[in-house]
């Protein structure tokens, strides 16, 4: 069962094409890896997901409707690169401000923050905070909802190595609590956390597999050189 | 279902709201006593000047009509730096993809701003008749929600032009184009109906003109009067129709 299937997505931004016949599917209940160099297109796909990007052509449904459709709005959650979240409020008052919007009480807001390790900054205001602190208050935010479907653009950079392997368990559990993840990363050693994996370059999709699937293909372990094999496979 | 308005969700985006201006103390205090502090400017400007016999006084007048201009000015200018900030920060483009309609967060942010110009006019007029003198024929509590109302319509002109900022420095601009002309036109500086024709009927389609007059009636008559609910009522549907224009304005899909 898909969570997620995009098919022939065409994206234009201005007079450049962002998306070029992009089509995947993305498993219920899995951590999705979507890995690509800075401006291959990552963020665009993912704001077609959550519905928030104009298309030119192709389709992408989301727990079998429409991305964007209005019932999907308490079932899908989003988290933009950019830690999206009112610097001049706390943590707290940021986190209830969403499980209210989600229909949610103060309770399940002091939950998805102490989640994301930021239960002792919880009265801070967010504009007093590190930048790693922000992008989990960021975070806290969507998991407030304990959506089925969370999109995370980017969400473990500029993390200390020890933040970024807890972040990465921690999306492992609510996999196997049946959520679906799709996390977007520039980073290739992020992959291997993965348990799929879609691979992307200036807007083409290079590759959707399993890590183990795209070592086997490559014929390497390493699967940032798994990459540029792709990558010189495609070119040639 | 989710451009259907839901109480729950407008009431939380006003909380909100409200508890981002609370952590801006400085704000707070700018908003309750700078009306207060510029009327007592006015005050002194006519302090000394003799009131030709027959006429009303000229500070009576000015500073009635002021109270109306300050929560407009005010509210379009705290909204449409704050909308802006929406935009910029991205926390729009989230909100947008939640259960919350584009309706509740307009909404909402007319809520907050109204409430804290319902404490911004209570202050001010209180200020006025009492330390300034002001003299008021009708009642103080329509004055304070005519000002109400003026800063409903501040909020939503913000709202709505803030579509049109790409930056803070675009956006401060667009307080003079918005407010000067109808501040030009509102019948303060010359009697609506010595303009010349033309400007008569631009003053007609300009809200603030019916904010004074609605003022002035209550600086008149000892009663509410039919012309002054009718009035107040143009600039709640201007009001109506630019929230309405503001939501058009908030796309879900982006380019």
């Amino acid at each position: 069962m898909d969570a997620v299937t995009v098919t022939d997505l065409v994206v234009h931004r201005g007079a450049r094409q962002v998306l070029h016949e992009v089509g995947c599917s993305v498993p219920s209940g899995q951590v999705t890896g979507l890995l690509g160099p800075s401006g291959s297109g990552k963020s665009t796909l993912l704001r077609a997901v959550v519905g928030a990007q104009q298309v030119r052509s192709g389709t992408v449904t989301v727990l079998g409707r429409p991305a964007g459709s209005a019932a999907l709005r308490s079932r899908v959650g989003y988290v933009t690169q950019a830690p999206s979240v009112y610097a001049d409020l706390t943590v707290r008052e940021n986190a209830r401000h969403f499980a209210a919007l989600y229909g949610r009480g103060a309770a399940a807001a002091d939950a998805a923050i102490a989640d994301v390790g930021l239960a002792d900054a919880a009265g801070q205001l967010v504009g007093d905070l590190s930048g790693g602190q922000r992008g989990r208050a960021s975070l806290a935010c969507a998991l407030v909802g304990e959506p089925e479907l969370l999109v995370l653009d980017e969400p473990t950079v500029g993390l200390d190595p020890v933040l970024r392997v807890e972040l990465w368990s921690r999306f492992h559990a609510l996999a196997a609590a049946g959520t679906t993840l799709i996390v977007s990363s520039h980073v290739m050693d992020e992959a291997g956390r993965c348990d799929r994996l879609l691979l992307l370059r200036d807007g083409r999709l290079l590759s959707d597999s399993t890590p183990a699937e795209l070592r086997a293909r490559t014929g390497t372990d390493d699967l940032e050189q798994a990459f540029l094999s792709l990558v010189q496979e495609v070119a040639a | 279902m989710t451009t259907a308005l839901s109480p729950r969700l407008t009431s939380a985006t006003a909380g909100r709201v409200l508890r981002q201006l609370r952590h801006d103390h400085r704000t707070v205090a700018m908003l309750l006593v700078l009306p207060s502090a510029l009327l007592g400017l006015l005050y002194l400007l006519w302090a000394d000047v003799p009131t030709p016999p027959g006429q009303p006084d000229t500070f009576d007048r000015v500073g009635l009509t002021m109270l109306g201009v300050f929560p407009f000015v005010v509210m379009f200018l705290v909204t449409s730096i704050a909308m802006l900030r929406e935009r910029t920060s991205g926390t729009l483009e989230r909100l947008l993809t939640t259960p919350l309609s584009r309706l509740d967060l307009l909404l909402g942010y007319g809520l907050a701003f109204g409430l804290a110009a319902a404490a911004q006019a209570v202050v001010t007029v209180a200020i006025a008749t009492t330390v300034y003198d002001l003299d008021v024929t009708g009642s103080l509590s329509l004055v304070v929600l005519i000002a109400v109302v003026d800063a409903a319509l501040g909020v939503a002109l913000g709202l709505l032009a803030s579509a049109f900022a790409r930056s803070e420095f675009q956006a401060v601009q667009l307080m003079p184009v918005v407010v000067l002309p109808q501040f030009f036109l509102c019948g303060l500086l010359v009697p609506r109906d010595q303009l010349a024709g033309w400007l008569q009927a631009v003053s007609d389609v300009l809200p603030l003109s019916y904010a004074v007059a609605a003022l002035q009636e209550v600086g008149a008559s000892a009663e509410a009067t039919g012309t002054m609910w009718v009035d107040v009522g143009v600039v709640a549907g201007a009001t109506l129709l630019a929230l309405g224009l503001a939501a058009a304005t908030l796309r879900r899909r982006t380019s």
